[in-house]
């Protein structure tokens, strides 16, 4: 992960900044400049609820080489309790236990590493309540 | 805007071609097309490449294939829209066309995918990459989440996805330039190695090689060289969410119900006025889902109609008549152009034994990512 | 009063049993268990480690004592096994908690006691009245070398405190730190696995340090082991604790609570830490606490706690270290636990 690239999404990986917009309302995760529901371009910084259940999912059993010593690992669709969305992979669970619908808790973890040279990558992922 | 038509059509077998350059590849396609449209020249080109600097470490594909296909000083343009490159270099070359700028133009697609870079990582760069691809997702992945939410909203079975894979490979059987030509068993497909779940190795599109190119034209030029031109009547494209997450459907893909939208606007047609169809099958789920967004079947019926037969060579509406993606093969930069292509055979009656009887319109769906972008090009017999 | 205003700690799902070592190397898990009191130890997934252990236990110290995390004036995380060996730890830290960037950040390693000179320091600052708040964590995901005695016990999680002013839940009253150069552990730059002086780790480094600090704590309180309800000692074993407590006089009934290392392991810098927390989950006010924590190298830092009233109203505002430590526990055999602790050579 090239460093300044990695830094500039520090705020919604390590904390779960979104951009609430201030005229419809919707929580954007990632922050954006223009509210695609209403394009506004005013927004206050808010934090996600870390908790929320699950949309859809994927059991991951083939991945790019950043991954493969990882796999087979699940990768889900989450919304929030606020109603934001995001992707995160789940973490230390059954993958049989994985289902739509489930209740998540958003915890912080290492993603990825940078080979063995480079930066650990952290940000969130979901495990099972 | 001028009419605009297809007068001729070339493309490179799809498969694993080693012994085969980018350039090689485009140019083989290129010579193909011209020569089968019969010009003498052409003057402006399109190449749609997803990703040349990834899979092989070649940007500036425009200059570069200008000059080996031996045109300079043609103007040559590079057109990216991921997997939908194809079907979008297609539109900038109608849209060149029907403005009267140029009077013949060469769109084109090519990739070359097997040079031993990581194609899992390279194909992901279609996604996000800061918020999927940094959390571990896959294309597989993202097509498997949209299938595991359209079973569970509209039990679609497992058994319906692989009768997608069946069924294209029955008719890419029949394609000569078909990366896969053996006929495949529902079984097969489901005990197949698991890709991402719920989608295994034979519900995916494979890594492919290829090239395609086709000779656009306005409709009265056309008649100089060939008795069978077909007519572009509708050309559309549309854009999404980059990330699947969010979207207000994990079921539908709007990207392609808007391009449709627009396309059977422009073409003043209906769904069931169209006689077959080449649509992006990168994966089974995604032939299902876009069938439904096509507007040739009720939402949540695409499983249903695809293990009904529907969808088949002499179903209602057949659907990849080519072998689609997964039998075709998909080098994903030719492939918008390698539908158009099909379309063009059947529609002049040069399919084959895939041929559909009497087919007079022709819808061509490509897209990018997972729906992030969709082209929709109809053409019609003439 | 000053002292522990909110704790929480962080263990792994993950665990693999003595059996699934001993086999491994053709030990006799019967002995492991009799002579080192160890039954089974956490490890850390592929996707953790001190930082993300940190970061988790801080979050549940935080909801203990429900302050602003802007408030929070220093961070201090003790380790030795920080995941960069040049970059700091707290950093990443205080940006998933949302501290902000007016604070005083470092991490420290000193074998297994970093966890308590975080604490010491913390509570320090807050004492000096430099700041209002200062978090204070031990955490580590250790590494003993495969084969090695200590692959039955190199474990990992961490646990946090919040040194304060208001509201605190455990007065720190009185703290005593006792130092040498004794070279009993040591792993060298661009090592993975540490070194050890087997049998020299007891007496001279282990027992000397221990039991000098213990005892100066105790004069310098002028308390005497009767007067604790709890004492807590680093536990790179389950024997060493048993045999300090013995020879400063403490009973077994008085160490139980905080002794989890037969089903924990050895958190290195987490380990009196997390014992202690396990203490902070049961006490009631009134309550004494006797702690002293070891790093090889070697030093101890004692403390004396007096739990107060507030106790109760931040002990279920949180998960209890027992529930981590007996509920959800995924079992990982002896393959799959090399793999999760790198021990395999990969292809990079």
């Amino acid at each position: 992960m090239i460093s300044p690239k990695y830094a500039r999404e520090i705020p919604q990986r390590y904390r779960l900044e979104a951009a609430k917009c201030k005229s419809c309302g919707k929580i954007n995760f990632p922050p954006r400049l223009v509210c695609p529901r209403c394009k506004s371009r005013e927004f206050e910084t808010v934090r996600l609820s870390n908790e929320g259940k699950i949309l859809t999912y994927t059991i991951i059993r083939v991945s790019s080489d950043t991954f493969s010593h990882q796999t087979p690992y699940a990768v889900a669709i989450i919304e929030t309790n606020d109603g934001a969305k995001l992707m995160a992979m789940i973490a230390d669970s059954d993958l049989n236990e994985i289902e739509i619908g489930k209740k998540v808790k958003l915890v912080f973890r290492k993603i990825q590493d940078e080979g063995v040279w480079g930066l650990h990558c952290y940000g969130y992922k979901a495990v099972l309540i | 805007m001028k009419e605009v038509a297809v007068i001729g059509v070339g493309m490179t077998n799809f498969g694993e071609l080693w012994n085969k350059s980018i350039k090689d590849i485009f140019v083989e396609a290129a010579l193909k097309a011209i020569d089968n449209a019969g010009v003498d020249h052409i003057d402006s080109m399109y190449i749609g490449t997803m990703s040349g600097g990834l899979f092989v470490g070649q940007e500036h594909i425009g200059a570069v294939m200008a000059d080996y296909l031996g045109m300079n000083p043609v103007p040559a343009t590079r057109v990216e829209s991921a997997c939908a490159s194809g079907g979008t270099a297609f539109r900038q070359a109608y849209f060149e066309v029907a403005s009267g700028s140029s009077e013949i133009v060469l769109a084109s697609g090519v990739e070359k995918m097997t040079d031993g870079v990581d194609v899992t990582a390279a194909l992901a760069t279609a996604a996000d990459q800061e918020y999927e691809v940094y959390n571990g997702v896959t294309f597989p992945g993202l097509y498997a989440m949209i299938a595991n939410a359209h079973m569970h909203q509209y039990k679609t079975t497992r058994e319906q996805l692989a009768a997608v894979a069946v069924k294209n490979h029955r008719n890419g059987k029949n394609n000569p330039n078909a990366q896969f030509r053996n006929e495949i068993t529902i079984e097969q497909v489901l005990n197949s190695t698991l890709v991402a779940d719920p989608l295994r190795l034979l519900d995916c599109s494979p890594v492919s090689d290829g090239g395609a190119a086709v000779i656009l034209c306005s409709m009265e030029l056309a008649k100089q060289f060939t008795d069978s031109p077909v007519r572009v009547i509708a050309s559309a494209q549309a854009s999404d969410t980059i990330s699947l997450y969010e979207r207000d459907s994990l079921t539908t893909l709007k990207a392609v119900s808007d391009a449709a939208a627009k396309a059977y606007k422009q073409a003043e047609l209906k769904p069931d006025n169209i006689d077959i169809a080449e649509v992006h099958d990168c994966f089974t789920i995604a032939e299902i889902v876009v069938s439904e967004d096509l507007g040739f079947f009720e939402k949540g019926c695409g499983g249903a109609a695809v293990e009904e037969g529907k969808t088949s060579l002499e179903g209602q509406i057949p659907i990849n008549t080519s072998g689609g993606l997964k039998s075709k093969g998909h080098p994903v930069g030719a492939t918008g152009i390698a539908q158009i292509i099909e379309l063009y055979e059947q529609l002049t009656g040069q399919a084959g034994k895939r041929q559909v009887k009497d087919a007079r319109i022709g819808l061509a769906q490509n897209m990018g990512g997972s729906g992030a972008s969709c082209t929709i090009n109809i053409l019609e017999a003439v | 009063m000053i002292g522990i205003v909110g704790y929480g700690s962080y263990l792994p799902r993950y665990r693999v049993k003595v059996e699934s070592i001993a086999k491994q190397w053709g030990s006799d898990p019967e002995a492991i268990k009799r002579g080192l009191k160890l039954f089974e130890k956490t490890v850390p997934g592929m996707d953790e480690d001190t930082i993300t252990i940190s970061v988790e236990a801080s979050k549940n110290a935080l909801k203990r004592a429900g302050i602003d995390p802007e408030k929070i004036g220093a961070v201090y995380i003790g380790s030795e096994s920080h995941p960069y060996a040049v970059k700091p730890s707290g950093t990443i830290l205080l940006e998933a908690l949302g501290i902000g960037n007016d604070v005083h950040v470092a991490s420290y390693e000193f074998a297994c006691k970093a966890g308590t000179e975080a604490m010491y320091t913390a509570y320090s600052l807050v004492k000096a009245d430099e700041m209002e708040y200062a978090l204070a964590i031990g955490a580590d995901t250790s590494q003993g070398a495969p084969g090695d005695a200590l692959e039955y016990s190199a474990s990992a999680g961490g646990t946090a405190f919040i040194m304060g002013k208001q509201n605190v839940i455990a007065e720190i009253l009185f703290t005593h730190s006792y130092t040498s150069d004794t070279p009993d552990f040591w792993r060298r730059e661009h090592e993975f696995y540490p070194r050890h002086a087997g049998r020299f780790t007891g007496e001279p480094a282990y027992f000397k340090h221990v039991v000098n600090a213990g005892k100066k704590l105790l004069e310098k309180s002028n308390m005497k082991p009767e007067d604790f309800k709890y004492a807590v000692f680093h536990m790179p074993n389950g024997k060493f604790p048993q045999i300090a407590a013995k020879k400063l006089g403490f009973t077994l009934e008085q160490i139980e609570t905080g002794w989890i290392v037969p089903w924990m392991g050895n958190t290195y810098s987490g380990s009196s830490p997390t014992g202690l927390s396990a203490i902070l989950d049961v006490a009631k006010p009134g309550d004494k606490i006797f702690m002293v924590s070891f790093g090889s190298g070697a030093g101890s830092d004692g403390f004396i706690f007096n739990v107060t009233d507030k106790i109760v109203d931040v002990q279920d505002k949180a998960p209890k270290l027992k529930e981590m430590l007996d509920n959800n526990k995924i079992y990982l055999d002896y393959g799959e636990y090399a793999k999760f602790r790198e021990k395999i050579i990969l292809n990079q």
